[in-house]
């Protein structure tokens, strides 16, 4: 469903920074359904393994498939179409700062389309399952960071989308809402979702027992069907 | 969408606001001033005119004939005959409560005014002509003298001062219109970066570009609108008040009532100004934020 076909990613030198080079000639395929992981520490590459399936960035060579499209030949116009198959939690949440926890979530299926019905009947069910039943009309200041993140967590799943991308969903949440997450996740999967998850929580992964790639400095150690937290 | 954002960006908003109405009564302003200019000019041309003085010894039947060929000259707006009695009395009438200058008319004795043609062109600049036509020598046992000479520097000082006037509001018009689409502009585009973050994720989230642009859009109208009623408003209220002050200067011109006879056009003018400068401003601004 997915594959990557050697991508290599550099960001070149920049305001005093050295030439970083962030992938190097990663090739892997994910089939629909899967849960996969991908581990690795800070700066091993796996945000930027993320930002590049959505397309937010260009990759410096190789080649991403998405349901046999090359992501990267797709024009400005045609990449809402594509990202609208995608759930994302970012690492940084990228919530619209001026909506509320309800707003955030119910502008996702505006994109899309849903009518009013639908999301007056979706969001209130998804912000239930996150927990933030109550803080449904918060703007995003009166809203903690974990608070925040499973706002984002909620905006990933509302839509139902095909394949949800989850860069640390989990960073900062306490151990019993991240159970709650990663056991959302799973039963997401288990209903027919493809899921990618980056993390470094050992425990999640060893836990989990799913596949695991793992990347160090950009390049792909490890890539086990049941894998573990090796590092 | 737009008014929710509207309303809590308010602070960038009322900025964005402020310099709209300041840029849709800079256009009124102008217009306003072109009113004006174009009834003073007007007025000042209505008072320029060249008189032809006969010789004693002309005949009345005479002068008018001339009057008659002088009409039909096409550079020629009106003609009209001033006789010796009616200039005694144009005279004296003006001069009544000057005892000297009355005495010393009484002194000579009898009329020493000449009877006299005059004479109104279309345009300032057609009185040369016609003064050279009439020191034609045929015309010389007729005429005294024409006075064209004496005042042609004032006649040639109006002329050149309102072609100055328009002149210069043009380009004043230009510059001050060119200053406030810039800032305009510029005030836009820095709401509309403040906003670039949203813009990103909103792309990241998988929204269409209209689907993104659509608040904003809305947001620069409801701006536009806004400042163009506050821009009626203001110069309702203004030119009411400062008219009857500058009636007090120049007679017969009156502000507010280019104003009201001129309302439509203006309110259309302000109306077009705002929300063509908001939405164009907010387009441009847009578009580099929007490929992601």
């Amino acid at each position: 469903m997915i594959s990557f076909q050697g991508i290599t990613k550099i960001y070149p030198a920049y305001a005093g920074c050295l030439m970083t080079v962030a992938l190097e000639d990663v090739s892997f395929g994910i089939k629909p359904k899967e849960f996969v992981s991908i581990v690795g520490r800070s700066g091993a590459g796996k945000t930027t393994l993320l930002r590049l399936l959505l397309a937010e960035e260009k990759p410096t060579q190789g080649q991403i498939f998405f349901d046999s499209i090359d992501i990267h030949q797709l024009k400005l116009g045609e990449l809402p179409q594509l990202r609208r198959k995608i759930g994302a939690v970012f690492q940084d949440y990228k919530l619209l700062p001026n909506k509320t926890a309800y707003e955030n979530i119910a502008y996702v299926m505006e994109v899309i389309g849903f009518s009013d019905r639908e999301i007056k009947r979706d969001v209130p069910e998804v912000l239930e399952i996150v927990g933030l039943k109550d803080k449904a009309n918060n703007f995003l200041a009166g809203l903690s960071g974990g608070e925040r993140q499973r706002v984002a967590i909620a905006r990933a799943l509302i839509h139902r989308p095909e394949v949800i991308l989850a860069d640390e969903p989990t960073g900062n949440l306490d151990p019993y809402h991240t159970l709650d997450i990663i056991r959302l996740l799973l039963k997401i999967q288990e209903m027919g979702t493809t899921v990618i998850l980056a993390t470094h929580n050992r425990e999640i992964i060893n836990r989990l027992g799913k596949r695991v790639i793992t990347l160090e400095k950009g390049k792909i150690i490890r890539d086990e069907e049941k894998g573990r937290f090796i590092l | 969408m737009g008014w929710t954002t509207f309303r809590r960006d308010g602070e960038l908003a009322l900025a964005t606001l402020f310099i709209l109405v300041i840029a849709i009564s800079v256009v009124t302003t102008l217009f306003l001033f072109r009113e004006m200019s174009n009834f003073l000019t007007s007025a000042l041309q209505e008072k320029v005119d060249v008189s032809v003085y006969f010789k004693e010894s002309v005949t009345e039947t005479e002068i008018l004939d001339l009057k008659e060929e002088l009409a039909k000259m096409e550079e020629i707006r009106e003609v009209s005959y001033v006789s010796q009695d009616q200039a005694y009395k144009d005279f004296v009438e003006r001069h009544e409560d000057e005892e000297i200058i009355m005495e010393s008319l009484e002194e000579i004795g009898e009329n020493p005014f000449l009877a006299s043609l005059n004479i109104k062109a279309w345009k300032t600049s057609q009185y040369g002509t016609i003064s050279t036509f009439l020191e034609h020598p045929s015309f010389e046992t007729l005429i005294e003298k024409v006075d064209y000479f004496q005042r042609k520097p004032v006649i040639e000082r109006i002329f050149s001062l309102t072609g100055a006037i328009n002149g210069v509001g043009v380009l004043f018009s230009i510059i001050l219109v060119i200053v406030a689409v810039l800032v305009t502009f510029n005030t836009i585009r820095l709401a509309i970066y403040n906003s670039r973050e949203e813009i990103k994720i909103q792309r990241l989230v998988g929204a269409g570009n209209w689907f993104i642009r659509g608040p904003f859009l809305i947001q620069g109208v409801m701006a536009g609108i806004l400042a163009s009623l506050i821009c009626l408003a203001i110069f309702g209220l203004t030119s009411w008040i400062v008219s009857p002050k500058i009636e007090f200067f120049f007679p017969g011109l009156n502000l507010f009532n280019i104003f009201t006879e001129n309302l439509g056009l203006i309110f259309l003018l302000q109306f077009l100004a705002g929300i063509s400068l908001g939405i164009i401003s907010s387009l441009i601004a847009i578009r580099k934020y929007l490929k992601v």
